[in-house]
């Protein structure tokens, strides 16, 4: 179990920090969107619920967008396109 | 339109039309709260005097209940602001805050307030600056390392496991550290006149508590300002002037610092008026519902809290539930003063650092020749060990909401978290002894009780935090270094 980051296509990531507790997953998370470029899209696995509201605010802060949550057992799955 | 109501939410196919009963989480979460129900009946059944842990339990699992809900988690109040500039949780903080400062006042008219002020001096400052270091790598504050253990985290069990064994150790460490303890604490505890079996010249937390903070002052705001009513003193004293004056400011001040920037940018506002930054501040205080929601009711719980325990008090005639174990005829664990830790209100530490004395006792490690057991908190049989039924309270209150919304997952850590747990469990270990408490205990229940120490402890827990992030930060740097996370 360790952190993953993968280029999937042309403008769209994966970030997986499933198993991780804060403040890994958004910190991880801040630091993957500050390296996309606007409008690519970066796929956010992880487990730890409380995450989530911090991204979901760092998202609302820096206007990104949240395109789609998959939310399951425990874990997600979220969309983001960066602004 | 937020994020958060934008966002499509997918639901698994076979979740579809499913019943109450065919949510598995569901039947686990009613067994949870049927299970205690049924023991608290049981318990009664025996002895009508347990309804003084009960309320304990109780309350820790509607803590439990709210803390999940809103993950409210004082350690991200901090941290989160350095780390990701949100200040989500730290508004939430404040709202609790301010609630709990009212319920106090209100209880404190009725006469059945439960609280002590902390002495004021430095090793608050540095209690709360080792602690907020210690938050960032742990991933939860000892409240919120608590509702993770219910939502099936195993890495927050950790953190619960090495808060509760390094307190007990620390508390009772000698030998070289003794070497250490500057000269004027060991004759000023040595001039306390302690009972023998407490040796307070041997072992440094007995000299540091009787040579140092024994001969500090404390107070509430209300005694300190001179309001003779008590009215006036609770409520303006205490909780306007010690709790939601310094609230509100606070608030303002993370509006301009953290929130007004990209407030003004989502709305284009070019040129914002007064009206503008108030319906900003409001959009940060409603920015999380369910945050604002349970710092609501955890204030609100928090007082009732401490009014049913004061009630319970005066209807038995107690200052202490050790009183009526002694009468129940379990002696055992006592202190010498026949009294046990029994706040009276949310608090967390001091029942984990029982479990590990408790644990270690049984090891054969002689635990109660110390201030901190020996003469306070005793070490009870966990069983009866009321505010430490709050902790598992809190565990099982998470533990059912996370089961009911269907976010329980057990959590294996990796050896990467479960140091983070160890070690940064032993930080806030550390700092909670120096500091007199937790982020609850030191921070959240003074504040609210017109006693300024707990503002200290958020500054130190503030400095500590930032410093835990720039380390925190360094750290993923140096591990971007070797794996797949470089672009």
């Amino acid at each position: 179990m360790a952190v993953k980051f993968e280029k999937v296509s042309e403008g769209d990531y994966l970030l997986d920090v499933t198993g991780y507790v804060c403040p890994h997953p958004q910190m991880y998370t801040k630091k993957v969107l500050g390296k996309l470029g606007s409008g690519d899209v970066l796929t956010l696995m992880f487990d730890n619920p409380s995450s989530g509201e911090s991204i979901i605010a760092m998202c609302e802060s820096a206007g990104d967008e949240l395109l789609e949550r998959a939310d399951e057992g425990g874990s997600f799955r979220w969309r983001i396109r960066k602004a | 339109m937020s994020n958060e109501v934008r966002a499509a939410t997918l639901e698994m196919p076979e979740l579809r039309g499913a019943t109450w009963y065919g949510h598995k989480g569901n039947i686990y979460a009613t067994a949870i709260v049927a299970l205690v129900m049924l023991c608290s009946a049981w318990a009664l059944l025996q002895d009508t005097r347990w309804i003084y842990l009960l309320v304990y339990i109780w309350f820790g699992l509607g803590y439990g209940i709210f803390l999940q809900y809103g993950r409210f988690c004082m350690a991200s109040a901090v941290r989160d602001l350095f780390a990701v500039g949100v200040p989500r949780m730290a508004v939430g903080m404040l709202i609790a805050v301010m609630l709990f400062s009212l319920t106090a006042a209100v209880v404190k008219v009725l006469g059945v307030n439960t609280f002590h002020p902390h002495p004021l001096g430095w090793h608050i400052l540095i209690g709360g600056a080792i602690f907020g270091f210690g938050i960032v790598f742990t991933g939860g504050c000892a409240s919120g390392s608590l509702y993770k253990s219910g939502e099936g985290n195993i890495g927050s069990m950790l953190v619960v496991l090495s808060i509760s064994f390094t307190q007990a150790y620390y508390v009772t460490m000698g030998g070289w550290l003794n070497k250490l303890v500057p000269a004027s604490w060991t004759a000023s505890a040595a001039a306390k006149d302690m009972p023998a079996q407490l040796s307070v010249t041997d072992g440094w937390f007995d000299q540091f508590v009787a040579g140092y903070v024994w001969n500090l002052q404390g107070g509430q705001l209300s005694d300190q300002l001179g309001f003779d009513g008590l009215f006036s003193g609770a409520f303006i004293g205490n909780a306007f002037l010690g709790a939601i004056l310094p609230s509100l400011l606070l608030m303002v001040y993370l509006y301009f610092v953290v929130y007004r920037k990209g407030y003004l940018r989502r709305r284009k506002i070019m040129a914002p008026r007064l009206r503008d930054h108030l319906r900003g501040v409001w959009s940060m205080v409603v920015s999380s519902r369910n945050t604002a929601i349970a710092g609501l009711c955890l204030g609100v719980l928090a007082g009732a809290h401490m009014w049913a325990t004061g009630e319970l008090r005066e209807h038995y005639g107690i200052f202490n539930f050790g009183e009526l174990l002694a009468d129940m005829g379990h002696t055992a664990g006592l202190s010498i003063q026949d009294t046990v830790f029994d706040p009276g209100y949310w608090y967390i530490t001091t029942q984990e650092a029982q479990w590990g004395a408790w644990l270690m006792d049984k090891a054969g490690v002689q635990m109660a020749d110390n201030i901190f057991f020996g003469l306070e908190n005793g070490i009870p049989d966990p069983l009866i060990n009321a505010p430490g039924w709050m902790s598992i309270g809190i565990i099982l209150g998470a533990a059912v909401i996370a089961l009911a919304r269907r976010e329980f997952k057990w959590k294996v850590p990796n050896l990467e978290t479960a140091m983070f747990a160890l070690i940064g469990g032993a930080l806030m270990g550390l700092g909670a002894r120096l500091g007199m408490g937790c982020n609850i205990g030191a921070f959240f229940a003074t504040v609210t009780n017109g006693d300024l120490s707990g503002w200290v402890f958020l500054g130190g827990m503030t400095a500590g935090g930032w410093l835990g992030v720039k380390a925190f930060n360094s750290w993923m740097e140096w591990r971007s270094g070797d794996d797949d996370l470089a672009i």
